[in-house]
């Protein structure tokens, strides 16, 4: 694997890979010194058009395990301000001498374009509406760790879709992974065809909750309400919050996520959030092995392909 | 050679052709036995000794050890395993297996750890295993038992405790398992 642009370019095999590999960092996180010097002498550069707070430090501390050393491109301190092009910015970054680019960007296919324009590695940290595709492995770890696999689980995803980065992802993992995935939103959230989304579509929240493994919450972006998508945040909390009361109606071993920040009494109740079934703090935690496995397998495990013995043939031999 | 090898493409990898076995399985648990023995004497006792296996070739060796410490000695070691892939100078060389992952579930300081692997040969995965086993703690020595060395070491390592010294051609390849040794080479 060379670039990380978005999970609608792998397959199912190479998102077990990932997910596999996680499971030694996640070994390595635990460690009483947990720093392996596997990526020593390799350079990571940030290139973040867009805020971040926890996606940069994921991969800051995915790097800093992983002995890599790390540039920092802020957008606001930078010739960008004077009018740099992005294919400037990104030749003059490469010409530094930097192993693998981290690309967040407002526009999609951003990553996709600066994987054209440069020798090194791209991973996307976030493009526009498009992907977010690290975010939706350390999901898939998440759910695959506390309900043992994504194969059958029945996962609905709730809120804003249309403006969603990580329901576009989440949806492409979790299906390629054999999961059932529901959309619940009011249609005005909804993206405006969902035609070849291998997903169901549910208006209720009430209706989906009892027949679900995993409710994934998605942030209700305050800016959404002057676009007049919805008439007002209390209306939303009432139809398709997660309340105490709603809660109840999930199966026992049913799992909450949500990809942060969360809005506490929005998109979720301020209680729900610390019961125990929610696990925003394990997504978290499992984000900085799942970054570690992205970096590694881009520039650290190089181009040996793993086959199946069977697949080799074997000459006659005389003895 | 372990499963690691095996399961890489050419030129790391490829078919295992026997020429001719050197061990059988029966060899292989007699050279475990007196290793086991050995382990005990060097150490007066089983304190604080833990046996670590060397994913993945080293694991079924480090099993085997481990119990045969327990048939001499009464108290069970410790036993982990350990995967180095993250620790080597030939990273990209060769393939993390995903199911091969590290188990070390106790802290390694003021313990004598006995590295347990299949085949020693340059000794790069030995100096990649003393690097990756600090990151558990400090022990207060670490021992290395090898079911077999085959010369051409290219570190300043040697093992403590060896099952079958045997002379090997760069090209040829070791293929150690606990139901015995075979002198061969890989089919690309």
């Amino acid at each position: 694997m060379k670039h990380l642009l978005g999970i609608a370019d792998l397959d199912a095999s190479e998102l077990d890979h990932l997910l596999g590999l996680t499971d030694h960092f996640v070994e390595v996180s635990r460690r009483r010194m947990p720093k392996v010097p596997a990526l020593q002498g390799r350079t990571v550069c940030w290139l973040f058009y867009e805020d971040s707070t926890r996606t940069k430090l994921s991969f800051e501390q995915a790097a800093k395990r992983l002995s890599a050393d790390t540039l920092n491109f802020t957008v606001s301190s930078s010739s960008v301000r004077k009018g740099e092009s992005l294919r400037d910015t990104v030749e003059t970054i490469e010409a530094m001498g930097v192993d693998a680019i981290v690309v967040r960007h407002g526009s999609a296919g951003v990553p996709t374009q600066v994987s054209r324009w440069v020798s090194a590695s791209v991973v996307n940290a976030g493009d526009g509406w498009h992907e977010h595709p690290t975010q939706a492995l350390l999901d898939c770890y998440t759910i695959r760790e506390q309900l043992g696999s994504l194969d059958g689980t029945r996962i609905a995803i709730v809120g804003d879709i249309a403006h969603s980065r990580v329901a576009r992802s989440d949806v492409w993992a979790f299906t390629k992974l054999g999961a059932e995935v529901t959309l619940v939103a009011p249609t005005t959230l909804l993206p405006p065809s969902l035609d070849g989304w291998p997903v169901r579509v549910d208006q209720s929240l009430d209706r989906v909750l009892p027949h679900v493994d995993v409710v994934y919450l998605l942030r209700m972006q305050q800016e959404r309400m002057t676009e007049a998508l919805l008439p007002t945040l209390r209306e939303y909390t009432a139809r398709w919050g997660l309340t105490r009361r709603r809660v109840d109606q999930l199966a026992e071993k049913a799992i909450v996520m949500h990809p942060g920040p969360m809005n506490r009494g929005v998109e979720i109740a301020a209680d729900v959030a610390d019961l125990p079934r929610a696990v925003v703090i394990d997504q978290v935690r499992n984000g900085v092995a799942v970054r570690m496995a992205v970096l590694y397998e881009l520039l650290g495990a190089g181009s040996i392909v793993v086959t199946d013995p069977k697949e080799i043939r074997v000459p006659e031999v005389n003895t | 050679m372990a499963d690691r090898e095996r399961r890489s493409t050419p030129p790391f990898g490829g078919v295992f052709v026997s020429r001719s076995q050197v061990l059988d399985g029966d060899d292989v648990r007699r050279a475990i036995w007196r290793m086991a023995h050995e382990v005990i004497e060097a150490n007066h006792g089983l304190d604080n000794v833990v046996v670590v296996g060397l994913q993945t070739g080293g694991i079924p060796f480090a099993a085997e050890l481990a119990q045969a410490l327990e048939k001499i000695d009464g108290g069970a070691p410790p036993l982990g395993s350990l995967d180095v892939a993250f620790h080597r100078d030939d990273i990209g060389l060769r393939p993390v297996l995903p199911s091969a992952v590290t188990e070390i579930p106790f802290d390694l300081s003021g313990q004598i750890v006995v590295l347990v692997d299949d085949v020693l040969f340059t000794g790069r995965t030995i100096r990649a295993a003393l690097d990756a086993v600090h990151s558990y703690g400090r022990p207060r020595s670490v021992q290395l038992a090898v079911m077999v060395d085959r010369g051409h070491r290219e570190l300043p390592i040697r093992p403590d405790y060896v099952g079958k010294n045997l002379p090997t051609r760069r090209d040829e390849v070791v293929n150690a398992t606990v139901d015995g040794v075979d002198l061969g080479e890989m089919l690309k």
